[in-house]
């Protein structure tokens, strides 16, 4: 069977540029904090999604809508009506992190399909049946600290579908664990659906030299014509012993396209592509290199090679975890 | 207000842990935590002395608990997961995964790595067995009070980060191991030399983060004194104090005094920073704009 392509979109746009690019299924979120990508200007209201499942669906594509942040205390009827909406607009699944909202959809809404954020960090089998279980979730996708051996392992040990990152951003630490960003600036993955927030990146020029700040901390350095990475806390350059360096990852983006024929016979059912905030022109075009990727293994033809490296943040890529020497 | 005190984060040797856990059985503590929460590769060094620590806690007249891993990926960590039952202790869950283990209805605590942020996964928990949560450090004091209010309502006491540097992640990759040219699994034991961790500052040299192996803390020391009569009113039931290489009996006895209301949260900040100088404190989850900051008088910064 040739694996899925799930594809981002944070806009209408970006969601019909990639359907008609090729992608099986779509990814896409309410446009407020119950989603993990909550940037000004992405994001769908309600209208919106109604009709982007309609179009995805006359097109043979499937629309998952991610709420995928942990519902604040006190408001939770936010987190739940985005369930409910979801359910309304034809939404093909949910996307839930939160064992509360998982609770609240299985109860509510039992006929609406629930799969597993990466940020619920799902690490192994026995969670992930566990999950089975308690919530009815079909599927997991799986956080981004895991080999290929190991997702092997996982899928051996269990019947539900799982998915994987292939490209595209790359968290470093236990998604939806990890409070660096709100530590630094007061706003979070899991709380805001932010990690190191536009609104609290500085750029410094002085002598030739620039620095980029996140709330108040320079973590990047470079001369004035070299690129400036984003600063992304976990991507960002410090000082520990003798070492200045990238010490917990160096400012890479994932590319996992070269481990897909890995990836399959790991049993691994379908393949993401980070990148909500991405413009439609680059989605389609990921779109369409993977889905020609996927349609040559599934055919037994070789990968086609180097298509996607000058999509890659900083144009250097890894591939992460997968390669048990990344850790 | 009760003291918990945490698991120890860091790769100390069995000879360090047993000096901190025979030092406790006489400190006005409440209930300890401990076992390994970090990495499954330090455990062999220390786990058949875990049995003796409990036995003396426990005659001591502690509450005694045992951590999960806080990331739990290999079969062999599975498999100790599955055991922590066996040793005939209450079980503190920082993976999920040690949920799969545990029967329905069996009691169980929730240690501060796992994502309790609303009232449905505190009432999911609750239905599941959970007696005690100690809340995420990450969390508002305004989350904190509508989760103590649902926690009332179904027997659960809440916990709260009180003392000590702040678990921020949690990582597939080991950063000792890396800073040394090294994967994780032949890291040789690169956190062994640094007791509270590895200090990480940013390029202007200023003090930022934490490197304790796959684990990333704050460089601050989370203090919650400031907050202590907020913590009170909202129905918090008990504080956390994380170990610390120096000073930590005398530590936990200034929490005390403050707790009584012996020692005012200034006094108490003084004290701390007289057992190590440079220890630099933050509060701001609880209260401010951002986890680093600081109400406190005494400057950090």
């Amino acid at each position: 069977m040739v694996m899925e392509i799930v594809c981002p979109a944070g806009t209408p746009a970006a969601l019909r540029a990639a359907v008609k690019a090729g992608a099986h299924t779509v990814y896409c979120g309410f446009a407020d904090e119950t989603n993990a990508r909550n940037f000004p200007g992405l994001n769908f209201d309600r209208a919106e999604m109604r009709e982007g499942v309609a179009f995805a669906h006359a097109h043979g594509s499937k629309v998952l809508v991610a709420i995928n942040t942990y519902p604040r205390a006190g408001s939770e009827a936010l987190w739940h009506r985005a369930v409910a909406d979801a359910e309304t607009a034809g939404a093909d699944a949910v996307i839930l992190a939160d064992p509360g909202l998982l609770a609240y959809a299985a109860r509510h809404h039992p006929g609406l399909r629930r799969h597993l954020s990466v940020q619920a960090a799902a690490a192994n089998a026995d969670i992930i049946n566990f999950y089975a279980q308690a919530f009815g979730v079909k599927r997991v996708v799986l956080p981004r600290v895991l080999s290929v051996p190991e997702i092997a392992a996982i899928n051996a040990e269990t019947e539900v579908e799982t998915e994987v990152f292939v490209f595209g951003g790359l968290c470093v630490m236990a998604e939806g664990r990890c409070s660096l960003s709100s530590y630094a600036t007061g706003r979070s993955p899991n709380m805001n659906g932010v990690c190191s927030p536009a609104s609290h990146v500085e750029y410094h020029e002085d002598q030739g030299v620039l620095d980029a700040k996140l709330g108040g901390y320079t973590i990047h350095r470079v001369g004035r014509d070299d690129p400036a990475p984003y600063p992304t806390l976990c991507k960002g350059c410090f000082t520990a012993g003798e070492k200045t360096n990238h010490l917990f990852e160096d400012p890479v983006s994932l590319n996992a396209e070269q481990l897909i024929p890995q990836l399959q016979k790991a049993g691994v059912t379908a393949l993401k592509i980070e990148g909500r905030q991405r413009s439609r022109s680059y989605v389609a075009e990921v779109v369409k290199n993977f889905r020609a990727a996927v349609d040559a293994v599934d055919a037994g033809r070789p990968l086609p090679t180097g298509m996607l490296a000058r999509l890659s943040e900083g144009q250097a890529t890894t591939t992460g975890a997968y390669k048990k020497t990344w850790r | 207000m009760d003291l918990t005190v945490g698991p120890n984060a860091f790769f100390w040797t069995a000879e360090q842990q047993t000096e901190l856990y025979a030092a406790l059985e006489t400190a006005p503590v409440d209930r300890v935590v401990l076992g390994e929460w970090v990495c499954s590769k330090r455990l062999p060094f220390y786990q058949d002395q875990i049995p003796h620590w409990i036995s003396g806690l426990m005659e001591a007249g502690k509450q005694i608990s045992l951590t999960s891993l806080a990331l739990i990926t290999l079969k062999r960590e599975r498999k100790a997961t599955a055991e922590l039952l066996e040793m005939g202790v209450e079980v503190e869950v920082n993976d999920l995964t040690a949920l799969a283990y545990i029967p329905a209805e069996t009691p169980f605590s929730v240690g501060p790595l796992i994502n309790v942020y609303n009232e449905g996964t505190l009432i999911w928990l609750a239905e599941r067995g959970a007696k005690r949560i100690c809340l995420p450090p990450e969390l508002p004091l305004d989350s904190v009070r509508t989760l103590c209010k649902v926690a009332k309502d179904h027997g659960v006491i809440i916990e709260m980060w009180g003392h000590g540097r702040i678990p921020l992640a949690i990582s597939g990759r080991c950063y000792h191991a890396r800073l040394h040219g090294r994967t994780k699994d032949n890291c040789q034991f690169a956190c062994e030399a640094d007791p509270d961790g590895l200090d990480v500052q940013t390029l202007e040299g200023t003090p930022f983060l934490t490197m304790n192996g796959v684990q990333t803390l704050s460089d601050t020391y989370a203090c919650a004194a400031h907050q202590l009569p907020l913590l009170r009113e909202a129905g918090v039931g008990a504080l956390r104090l994380s170990p610390q290489s120096v000073g930590f009996v005398d530590l936990c006895q200034s929490y005390r005094q403050l707790i009584d209301g012996k020692l005012t949260p200034d006094a108490l900040t003084r004290t701390l920073q007289g057992i190590v100088p440079a220890q630099r404190l933050s509060d701001g989850f609880l209260t401010g704009q951002r986890g680093v900051d600081w109400s406190g008088s005494t400057s950090h910064i």
